[in-house]
This record gives structure tokens, C-alpha cells and sequence, in this order.
């Protein structure tokens, strides 16, 4: 039996959402953005009217406005967005159980069934569209296919609400002139390495030698290239299925830059907090610790470390990330954020080697003082207690990141 | 249109269904249902927003009350 899988794709989401919110900007071009003010200022969404007169996302507001000067600019909903995220999964998972979200605004939909074929699928995906529309006032693109990368780039030919059907004797001549870079996880470094090799397009790509690609990209070029002839075999995970969680971690953009080493201290100690604080909470204890750094060129750069043992004690995080910080950024302030996460992950209540020099004592200590904090916390909010480096400096005590968690896709291959 | 926030009496009904019996607008006038003529999820295009739209019939008018999460809010 072969798969029949729909990926359905929100068209410009949060802009969509915005704008049915707000009537009075329907037609004119809307960008969801970011606070200038908190240094978030880029473009998360536009609608079309905008993007036509070249507002991206990603773009910072002030080249937006640039762009087009008479953009409406919207402040973020996240909890009205994740609100219509889930009428959307409910309205999805009437039809299947087997639904995979990428993100918010995207799902993917395995509706495999003896009886169903592409063709009946991509009526199936218009009868969603047209529900989503009258239901909901959105607009969403859906892409069939047999496999989930197919059915992927098919949501991204036709917008907006538009379905395409990737059929297996004809894609081909539909999917293989397109540009490599449209084909899931070719991004902006795969596109450079591709291009070197004279791979432009996903044709290229499906044609090259997989030697070739394997010595340029690693198993990765291989990939690709299954991906390119259609093999991705890659199962939708069924809805009530958690994917095990392989790493903790947050990270964020400061409201100034992080100038000097008792700034980033701060910085990791407060994320370490919230690092540590999600660790108890979901009971795992985590032995590999990395740091993440974005410069005031958005210049990036990482390095990890491993832990003497598994921990998910704050003051461990906090040493761990300052130690590893001073060892290798220290040269590279100023920073605009900074990111902390701790993979290597195991049961916290997994039997762990003692030390033989006290160390335990002094753990156990501190693990009473976490469940304090986390206590205090949880009864009166993130802010009744603070750590002192964290008080002295107004712009950063005021950050919470444990609550202000934003929602990402999670990677495409759970497992 | 400016969207009409009202305050809503309504019955809970054991199967978790909710039938609004009257609302009060903001002018204070009180209007009672006569009757609900369909309940489904919808876009409020006039109003903005979105949420369940129950359509009801009062005062030998429609009207056109939507639930938006905990809120509700009046279309005409």
C-alpha cells in the first residue's frame, strides 16, 4: 500500500491571524514584528501585500519600513496563535491520528488507507483548506505526496490556498527544475557546498554522484539525495506520541549587548536557572554542556563540555557555562545573545557513581535549595527571588526566561 | 464595525454544550434569545476575530454571538 501524506502549511500565519483580529488592516500590508525596544525588532511574519513590496522575514523593522513605508507594523500574540494552532490540529486529527506538527503553523497528516489514493488525497486536502477557511478565516496551503518531504515542497508551490499533488510519475518534471534549496533541510551553508559541486537544482542533486556528495556532505549528501528521488521513508508521528527529549536548553536576546564578563555571567546564570529549573521539573539530569554565543555581527559560535556527572543543579550549569564562556568567548564580547542547553540526558533517579570526597553532601545540599527556589517560584512567580549579580543589573533581572519560552519546530527526524 | 464586548447568560448543557439564553450590551439593554439557529466554529469578518458563532434570533432580529475562548463579543 502506498503512503498518502498531506502537509498543510498556514499561510503567513501570524499576519493572517493579525489581520482577521483586526479588519481595519485587511488589505494593507501587515508585518508581525518583534520589540525594537527589546531588541527583537525583525520581522516574524508578512502578508502578501507586504512581502510584494519585499518585506522577508527576518528582516529588521527599520529595513522593512524602508521597504515599504506604509507597512502596519503588529506586536506578537504567541497564546493567540498556539490557540489557532490547535483548532487546526483538532480539525486534523478528525481525519487521521497520525499528525506531526512542525512548529505552529505547519502539520504534516499521514492518511494512508487501503482505499485512498494521491488523487483522493489532494480532494481530501481541498476539503480541509475550504473547512480551515470557513471555520477559522485562515487560509492554508496543503502539498500530497507519498513521502513527508514531497508533500512538504508541494505546500510551498501554491500560495495561498492552494493544494499540489506530487505524483510518482510525474515529479519529475515538476519537482526537479526547482532550486536545490526549496528541498527540506537544504539550507543556506548545504545550498554554498551544493553550488561548488555545480548542484543547482533538486535534479542536480537527485543525478549527482552520491560518492561525490558523501565526501562533500557526509551521510547528510546521502540524504538528500533519497530525498531528491523521492525514498524518504520517514514515518508521521502519531499525534499522541511525545518524541523523548534529547536536549534542555534556552537562550536569548539581551535588551542591550552583553559588554563585559560579569554581563555574560549574569546572562548564563540566569539562564542556567531556567536551563536547571525545566531539568527537575521533567526529572532528568544532563551530562553534556553546551554554550551558544551570537555576536553584534550576528557572528555565531558554540563549544561544549562534558560534566563531571549528570546534574541538574543550578549552581553546576552556572560554573560550567562561566568556565567554558571565559575559556573560549571571553574575546569576543560584545555579544548580543547568548544560549545554554544541556544534552546527554538520563533519569534523575538512575544510579550514579558516588565520590568518595564529600562531594555528596554537599550535592544533596544543594539539590534542598534548588526545590526551595523552584517552590518559592512556583508559588509566587519567577521574580520573588534572585540571584544578587542578577539584582544588580536592572536590564537583566528583568528577563524571565523560563516563562517567555517561545515555540520552535522541533528537528524533522524524532528518535 | 466596533466590536461589542456583552455580558452573557447562558445554560450549561450536560453533553458540554453552551446555550446562551440572554445578553446585555454595553448601553445596558438587555436582549433575550428566542431562539439559536446554528452553532459552528466561523470568522467574525465583520467584527474581527474568530470563535464558535451561535446565531441567534431576538426581538424578531438576528444577531450573531460568537465565544472567543472565554469572551464574547456581538455582531450584527
Amino acid at each position: 500500500m502506498s503512503r498518502v501524506i498531506l502537509h498543510v502549511d498556514a499561510n503567513c500565519f501570524y499576519a493572517s491571524v493579525a489581520c482577521l483580529y483586526q479588519p481595519e488592516l485587511k488589505g494593507k500590508p501587515v508585518a508581525v514584528c518583534g520589540d525594537p525596544a527589546a531588541r527583537h525588532g525583525i520581522v516574524l511574519t508578512a502578508n502578501y501585500p507586504a512581502k510584494k513590496c519585499g518585506v522577508h522575514v527576518g528582516q529588521a523593522v527599520w529595513q522593512a519600513l524602508q521597504c515599504c513605508p506604509g507597512l502596519m507594523t503588529v506586536a506578537p500574540d504567541y497564546g493567540l496563535y498556539t490557540h489557532f494552532s490547535q483548532m487546526m490540529r483538532k480539525i486534523w486529527l478528525e481525519y487521521s491520528d497520525r499528525v506531526e506538527g512542525f512548529g505552529l503553523d505547519e502539520s504534516w497528516i499521514d492518511v494512508s488507507h487501503p482505499d485512498m489514493t494521491l488523487e483522493k488525497g489532494v480532494k481530501l486536502a481541498d476539503e480541509l483548506r475550504e473547512r480551515v477557511r470557513r471555520e477559522l478565516g485562515i487560509t492554508v496551503s496543503v502539498g500530497v505526496a507519498e513521502n513527508k518531504v514531497f508533500a512538504k515542497l508541494g505546500s510551498d508551490l501554491k500560495k495561498p490556498d492552494g493544494t499540489t499533488g506530487i505524483f510518482p510519475d510525474t515529479f519529475k518534471e515538476k519537482i526537479w527544475p526547482l532550486p536545490a534549496n526549496q528541498l527540506l533541510y537544504v539550507g543556506r551553508s548545504t545550498t554554498h557546498s551544493l553550488r561548488k559541486l555545480g548542484i543547482l537544482t533538486i535534479g542536480d542533486l537527485a543525478r549527482a554522484d552520491s560518492q561525490v556528495l558523501k565526501r562533500s556532505l557526509g551521510k547528510n549528501g546521502l540524504m538528500l539525495q533519497a530525498f531528491a528521488l523521492g525514498l524518504d521513508a520517514s514515518p508521521v508521528m502519531p499525534a499522541d506520541m511525545d518524541a523523548a527529549v534529547k536536549s534542555v536548553g534556552n537562550s536569548t536576546t539581551t535588551c542591550r549587548d552583553i559588554a563585559t564578563v560579569q554581563d555574560a555571567r549574569c546572562v548564563f546564570s540566569l539562564l542556567a536557572e531556567s536551563v536547571a529549573a525545566r531539568m527537575r521539573e521533567q526529572g532528568l539530569k544532563g551530562r553534556c554542556l553546551s554554550i551558544y554565543i551570537r555576536e553584534t555581527n550576528l557572528a555565531r559560535a558554540s563549544c561544549q563540555t562534558m560534566l563531571r556527572r549528570p546534574t541538574y543543579l543550578t549552581d553546576d550549569l552556572i560554573r560550567g557555562a562561566c568556565t567554558l564562556f571565559e575559556e573560549n568567548f571571553k574575546n569576543r564580547l560584545p555579544l548580543r545573545s547568548a544560549g545554554l542547553s544541556c544534552s546527554q540526558l538520563t533519569p534523575a533517579t538512575a544510579p550514579c557513581q558516588l565520590s568518595f570526597c564529600g562531594e555528596e553532601r554537599e550535592a544533596e545540599r544543594r539539590e534542598k535549595l534548588d526545590a526551595a527556589v523552584d517552590d518559592l517560584r512556583r508559588r509566587y512567580g519567577h521574580n520573588i527571588i534572585q540571584r544578587g549579580n542578577v539584582v544588580l543589573d536592572k536590564d537583566f533581572s528583568l528577563l524571565s526566561p523560563k516563562e517567555e519560552n517561545t515555540i520552535h519546530p522541533v528537528p524533522f527526524f524524532a528518535g | 464595525m466596533a466590536k461589542e464586548y456583552v455580558k452573557v447568560r447562558a445554560d450549561f448543557l450536560p453533553d458540554g454544550g453552551i446555550r446562551p439564553l440572554m445578553f446585555r450590551k454595553e448601553d445596558g439593554q438587555k436582549v433575550i434569545i428566542d431562539r439559536v439557529l446554528d452553532v459552528r466554529p466561523a470568522p467574525a469578518l465583520k467584527a474581527g476575530g474568530q470563535g464558535i458563532r451561535y446565531v441567534c434570533r431576538a426581538e424578531e432580529k438576528v444577531f450573531y454571538l460568537f465565544l472567543d475562548r472565554e469572551r464574547w463579543f456581538l455582531e450584527e
